[in-house]
């Protein structure tokens, strides 16, 4: 009877244990799913989806909102998620307007905030959180990757282009950084914008030899139909966002041979990235852009200091993120003081294979690169 | 800053008007005529590119697509006219307002749910293809083409409003829409017509502007608020009012963007100027909005005297 006894309590002990260790982690997703961003914040939940079904089980719990790319809705959803759903970490936004409205209030909550996407550098330097991590990069690194290439290229005047909003300011910021040639001019475009006859037609009288923009998702595609259209043939460098799967089969061979710098690519060769790439091209039928990458990575980031502590307790699960004890997709992985990412850059060229048109990497911008902001960064 | 690029960007902006005029000319249409307010006409100039961009895709050919885009933005517009719209005439604008949000909704989420939330693929046809000489400029076959099918569609729409006897009966609707009904003309068959014939002049810009554009959901949107910028401008309810918005409009914020960043560069450094600029250039169109509303609170051209 006693050694009955014994042995139930320490089941019940047991069991509790295991209950502590599958402790609901609530992770609150807000993207943009409507609208002409929609490829992107689609891209980000599938990927996130697909680690926490690769995981098999896991303690997950995933609420996804729209927020239409539109910043007021994103603070409204934040609010609801902490207040109603006891979320205990946001992710998701795509947009870097919509993460300055939405980030500094969440992590102030002692809520966690992952961004699998915007890097705005405000957030990379003085405002740095102890909760806030970057799992994609701070904005201005891939277009730095950009400008450093285009030296390479030897392009000496080049004429820029970004849209008016915080990322497009970092683009241009992070290009101009590493460029060492002249600029032929230089353009802030309309977020949003269809039409870029006017600024084609600046970039022809300009003189320039070659161009930079970065104009992600619909924006991209508008451009690159219309620069095909307009009879300039002037060579493009760009970062991934611009030549990123979620758009690259719209351009279609527009966009061939075009230069852009990634974190990411689908050929990098590594076991987890193949393994990524063919279980995302099986489950969704069509091939991964960095995007679904990165919210790959921010899943599996999450899983890993899930398995490490418990949420509840935020300095012990701070540590166990710190830790960064995941297998990245895009290779080695550690995190700069500021939290967002040391990485490498590499350059890919836009190429077709089988009839799809998709990214190749040709070369290595940086090694180990980590963002200039973050010196600014108390932690 | 030299003529060529001048007279580029005076194209552009001619270019652009008449593209804004092949969607704001439906949308004041239907106003003058039946005192609706249409916030649904972005979804049509959406459905006339999904659809053109499929068929385009499928077949091979963009001419097949276009027609096809066409065809599909009217039998949308008139099946939406008799299932949804037919039962808001005698309702205040506010009600209109609410139930064509809600076929914005409603329309962008199915043609997600049919087309999926990435882009299309549509491209300019083979012989549309590559730029033009005009003298001193070289201009994009294509876009020259777009300023060609405005035109034309101006002098069509022109040709049937004046001297056709449907014409006749839509000017009879707009000034007094209980008395054409007593002299006999099938009123809600007429409505239908107007309803159906605005849809396919969406549908037409929308597929037209799709081959140099993002054909994705939600495309119709920021188009239908520079629509209503301009039948606001032009005078509500009048097609001459909406031309002369359209090109103002067009014009204005082609110029703009491109003339206010140099501006501000004479006494800014260069970053500055551009953000500036930007900012500004994307604000002018409506601060000419507000100064017509000043001077002529009906618009330019007043439907109604």
């Amino acid at each position: 009877m006693h050694s009955f006894r014994t042995t139930a309590l320490a089941m019940v002990a047991a069991t509790s244990v295991t209950l502590a260790q599958a402790e609901t982690i609530t992770v609150g997703m807000i993207t943009t799913l409507s609208g002409g961003g929609a490829g992107l914040g689609v891209d980000v939940r599938d990927g996130f989806q697909l680690a926490l079904d690769m995981a098999g089980e896991h303690p997950v719990k995933l609420v996804v909102e729209d927020d239409a790319q539109r910043p007021e809705l994103a603070v409204q959803i934040a609010e609801r998620m902490i207040q109603s759903e006891r979320a205990d970490i946001l992710t998701g936004i795509i947009w870097s307007n919509l993460a300055m409205a939405v980030v500094p209030s969440t992590v102030a909550q002692d809520i966690f905030y992952l961004s699998p996407n915007a890097g705005p550098s405000a957030l990379a330097g003085a405002n740095c959180h102890p909760n806030y991590f970057n799992v994609a990069w701070q904005n201005d690194m891939l277009h730095e990757g950009a400008g450093a290439y285009a030296n390479e290229l030897g392009y000496e005047n080049t004429f820029i282009m970004a849209p008016n909003y915080p990322a497009g300011t970092d683009a241009l910021a992070g290009f101009k950084r590493y460029f060492e040639g002249n600029l032929a001019g230089e353009l802030f475009t309309q977020v949003g914008q269809t039409d870029y006859a006017a600024e084609i037609a600046q970039i022809r009288a300009s003189g320039a030899d070659s161009i930079f923009i970065f104009l992600p998702g619909g924006m991209g595609i508008s451009f690159m139909r219309q620069y095909e259209q307009s009879g300039l043939d002037l060579p493009i460098v760009s970062a991934a966002f611009t030549f990123s799967q979620d758009i690259l089969p719209a351009v279609g061979a527009a966009a061939l041979g075009v230069f852009n710098a990634s974190q990411w690519s689908p050929d990098l060769d590594n076991e987890a990235n193949q393994s990524f790439v063919s279980a995302f091209r099986e489950a969704y039928g069509r091939i991964p852009s960095l995007y679904a990458s990165q919210g790959f990575d921010t899943a599996n980031l999450i899983l890993s200091a899930a398995g490490k502590a418990d949420v509840s307790d935020r300095d012990a699960f701070r540590e166990a993120l710190r830790e960064a004890d995941f297998t990245s997709v895009r290779g080695e992985f550690a995190w700069a003081p500021n939290q967002h990412p040391i990485q490498r850059v590499y350059i890919r060229e836009v190429v077709e294979v089988d009839g799809e048109i998709t990214n190749r990497i040709v070369g290595t911008a940086f090694e180990e690169h980590r963002d200039v902001h973050g010196e600014n960064c108390s932690m | 800053m030299s003529l060529a690029l001048v007279l580029e960007q005076l194209l552009n902006g001619v270019q652009f008007g008449l593209m804004l005029f092949l969607m704001s000319a439906g949308l004041t249409l239907v106003f003058g005529v039946m005192g609706l307010i249409n916030l649904a006409h972005g979804s049509l100039y959406m459905i006339g590119a999904f659809l053109c961009a499929a068929v385009a895709g499928a077949t091979g050919s963009f001419w097949i697509g276009l027609v096809a885009g066409l065809a599909a933005a009217a039998a949308a517009g008139a099946l939406i006219e008799i299932i949804v719209i037919r039962r808001l005439y005698d309702r205040d604008h506010l009600d209109q307002v609410l139930a064509t949000f809600a076929l914005i909704l409603i329309l962008s989420e199915g043609v997600r749910m049919i087309f999926g939330p990435f882009p299309l693929y549509l491209n300019v046809p083979d012989a549309l293809r590559g730029t033009v000489s005009l003298g001193i400029v070289d201009y994009s076959l294509y876009r020259l083409a777009l300023i060609g099918f405005g035109v034309a569609v101006a002098v069509g729409l022109w040709v049937l409003i004046a001297k056709t006897r449907l014409g006749i009966r839509i000017r009879a609707g707009e000034s007094d829409r209980e008395m054409i009904a007593a002299l006999g003309v099938n009123i809600r068959a007429l409505y239908t017509i107007v309803f159906a014939l605005g849809a396919a002049l969406a549908g037409l810009a929308g597929a037209l502007v799709g081959a140099i554009q993002s054909v994705q959901v939600g495309m119709g949107e920021p188009v239908l608020i520079l629509a209503f910028v301009v039948i606001v401008i032009g005078g509500i309810g009048s097609i001459k009012g909406a031309m002369v918005g359209a090109l103002l409009v067009g014009v204005i914020d082609t110029m703009g963007r491109f003339l206010l960043p140099r501006i501000f560069a004479t006494f800014l450094d260069t970053s500055q100027a551009m953000g500036v600029g930007a900012a500004l250039a994307s604000m002018l169109i409506y601060l000419l909005m507000a100064l017509v509303l000043i001077f002529r609170p009906k618009g330019l051209f007043p439907a109604h005297g």
